[in-house]
């Protein structure tokens, strides 16, 4: 077990290399550069920016330079956020995202996983049917639109729930809820299939055989052997989440980790485009590596080699 | 309290499926006295295993009783809600499956498995429940149950899987043990080892055995009475010795003569029985077995023969036993 996290840990590194080492060359492939929005720079101050980042040097010392900082845990400065650390922006936004995704995949998982059983074990029936349709709508509504929607009867109409921010524990209601909607439907449709696979099987006639009622047969005898397809998308959909959501970030007005992900972008703010992507690409290792020691654990006969 | 622990009267069982109503079973009429051992020998699909599960209330979701009564010790089991009947299962009436590698959970060890099935039914503590599941291994033959509670089924033989399986009937002493085809998945070897096993426990526990097969050889050792069924019907009751010295039917001289022998000649030939199982979508309106039969008359095409008693414990449904009354008696 050991020899195998080490193993994968090791792996991850290298895979983590990799990923800086494509998006390093291909973000400076785009054309561009991080003051050409400046207004009326002059050549000498362009040229004296550069020279401070390190522009000016050709890009494989570049590339030198960074990998050789990073090794030393040092993801530079932003340069559009003048006197901030990629390292700080990232400690500063990322508990923000993070606790509002680590909610929503909560929630995503608490609901999905037993509307996907419930419909699996009503095959057929009215439920289950009602529970398909809801999903299947609940995988095609765009996040933006729920999100919208809420706001619009929630907050403008009703006054119910504050429309940005997340001062108070209310305020998480909305985003929460946008967040989860299409995860837990698409959890709930995992279940269902795996679900309806598990029922079939001669161990759970062994159990009614021995008189175990419905509840139990279905939250002990099947869930643990169903659950494995669920556990697996938990994986990257933890990273996906915990990292932020920049569609939802803006809506709410939510000072987290998504939005500076995607502005990085446009704004050519190299080092915080470097250091949110690695970040990004170590978080979904991690969630993988924790997934597959999940397994083990769920199932005894797999066995991590 | 009925006189008999198993009183199956006139059970007509339909599963309903997208292709149209399949009669499963056709009148089948059971009894079977308490500690009694019954074989029910038939080919795949005459309706053995959908008896029993009517007995327990496992029949498919789309199996319907449409005519008839089961009764087990005295009680109308046809009747029961699914609540009332898992009172039943597991605890008077316990059933072992076919497929021993996959009738256990593999996530759970052989342990909590057992232990399920003891704390099901009344209320012993975890401890109990723990002491009396290594009772119960020992019981089946299994050694180190201490080692073994502690195992996942993948962790364990096909042959031990079965013995576990059998643990776990056994947990609330049942009155009936239902053994459908117990033996099928396994070697030879082993099979002998499980039904002498399953002897040993009925005559140490007294319970009634239901063993289901379609190997007249798995039966003739162990059975008191022998039921052969055919397309959904009985088509032969009696006694072991009845059944294999004295045969009243066709289909079951049939059986008897497909099962190999040893003294006979090297070279001498298994006999098979020629043709398909009929259609149970459209079973025929005369004898099921005709189409198959060696000896088919007219009449047997026309008309579904009666159940013909020869003493009192052994009758059969086969117009050939009352041949001399018709005229009809040519050959078709």
């Amino acid at each position: 077990m050991l020899k195998y996290i080490v193993k994968r840990i090791l792996m991850g590194v290298l895979t983590a290399f990799i990923v800086a080492t494509l998006t390093f060359f291909i973000m400076n492939l785009v054309p561009g550069g991080p003051f050409l929005s400046e207004k009326a720079v002059t050549p000498q101050a362009q040229a004296a920016m550069e020279a401070k980042y390190g522009l000016d040097k050709p890009l494989f010392m570049q590339y030198l330079t960074y990998m050789g900082d990073l090794l030393h845990g040092n993801m530079g400065l932003s340069i559009k956020k003048r006197g901030f650390t990629v390292t700080d922006i990232i400690g500063n936004k990322f508990p923000v995202s993070a606790r509002l995704g680590g909610l929503a995949v909560l929630v995503a998982v608490m609901i999905g996983v037993p509307l996907g059983s419930v419909a699996a074990y009503r095959r057929g029936k009215t439920l289950d049917n009602i529970i398909i349709v809801f999903s299947t709508a609940g995988i095609a509504i765009p996040s933006f639109l729920t999100s919208t929607l809420m706001m619009y009867f929630l907050s403008v109409k009703l006054k119910l729930l504050p429309s940005l921010g997340l001062d108070s524990p209310q305020s998480y209601i909305m985003p929460v809820i946008a967040l989860s909607l299409y995860p837990t439907c698409y959890i709930a449709r995992l279940m269902r299939s795996s679900m309806l696979d598990v029922i079939g099987q001669d161990y759970m006639r062994t159990a009614r055989a021995k008189g175990v009622g419905t509840f139990k047969a279905i939250f002990k005898h099947a869930l643990r052997n169903a659950i494995l397809p669920v556990v697996t998308y938990l994986g990257p959909l933890l990273a996906a989440l915990m990292t932020g959501s920049f569609i939802i970030e803006k809506i709410f007005t939510i000072p987290g980790l998504g939005h500076e992900f995607v502005s990085a972008i446009p704004s050519r703010d190299y080092p915080l485009i470097m250091g949110t992507t690695i970040f990004l690409a170590c978080f979904i290792i991690m969630m993988n590596v924790i997934v597959d020691i999940a397994y083990a654990f769920i199932d005894p006969r797999i066995k991590l080699k | 309290m009925g006189e008999y622990l198993v009183d199956i009267k006139h059970e007509k069982l339909s599963f309903f499926t997208p292709v149209g109503e399949v009669k499963a079973l056709n009148d089948v009429s059971i009894r079977m006295k308490e500690g009694e051992v019954l074989g029910v020998v038939g080919e795949s699909g005459s309706g053995k295993s959908v008896t029993a599960y009517s007995l327990i209330g496992l029949t498919a979701e789309n199996g319907k009783i449409m005519g008839g009564e089961v009764n087990f010790n005295g009680h109308r089991v046809d009747l029961m809600s699914e609540k009332e009947m898992r009172g039943i299962r597991g605890k008077e009436i316990s059933i072992i499956f076919q497929d021993p590698m996959t009738s256990l959970n593999p996530v759970y060890t052989i342990g909590n498995q057992i232990e399920e099935a003891v704390r099901i039914h009344g209320d012993k503590s975890a401890e109990e429940a723990r002491e009396r599941a290594k009772e119960l291994l020992t019981l089946v033959g299994i050694n180190e149950p201490e080692k073994r509670l502690k195992q996942y089924p993948h962790e364990l033989s096909g042959g031990m899987r079965q013995r576990v399986m059998i643990a776990i009937a056994l947990a609330c002493e049942p009155k009936l043990l239902i053994a459908d085809e117990p033996t099928t998945a396994l070697d030879v070897t082993i099979q002998a080892q499980i039904l002498e096993l399953m002897n040993d426990l009925k005559n140490k526990l007294g319970m009634g055995i239901m063993l289901i097969t379609h190997d007249l050889g798995v039966v003739a050792s162990m059975c008191d009475n022998i039921a052969v069924m055919y397309a959904g019907e009985i088509v032969e009751y009696g006694s072991a010795d009845d059944i294999f010295y004295n045969p009243k039917h066709e289909y079951t001289r049939g059986l008897l003569k497909s099962i190999p022998k040893f003294q006979e000649k090297e070279y001498s030939k298994l006999v098979p029985i020629e043709g398909q199982p009929v259609d149970l979508l459209n079973p025929p309106k005369g004898c099921p077995f005709a189409p198959r039969c060696d000896s088919c008359m007219k009449i047997c095409l026309r008309e579904k023969p009666e159940s013909i008693d020869f003493g009192e414990n052994h009758y059969s449904r086969c117009w050939l036993n009352v041949k001399d009354e018709y005229s009809g008696g040519e050959k078709s």
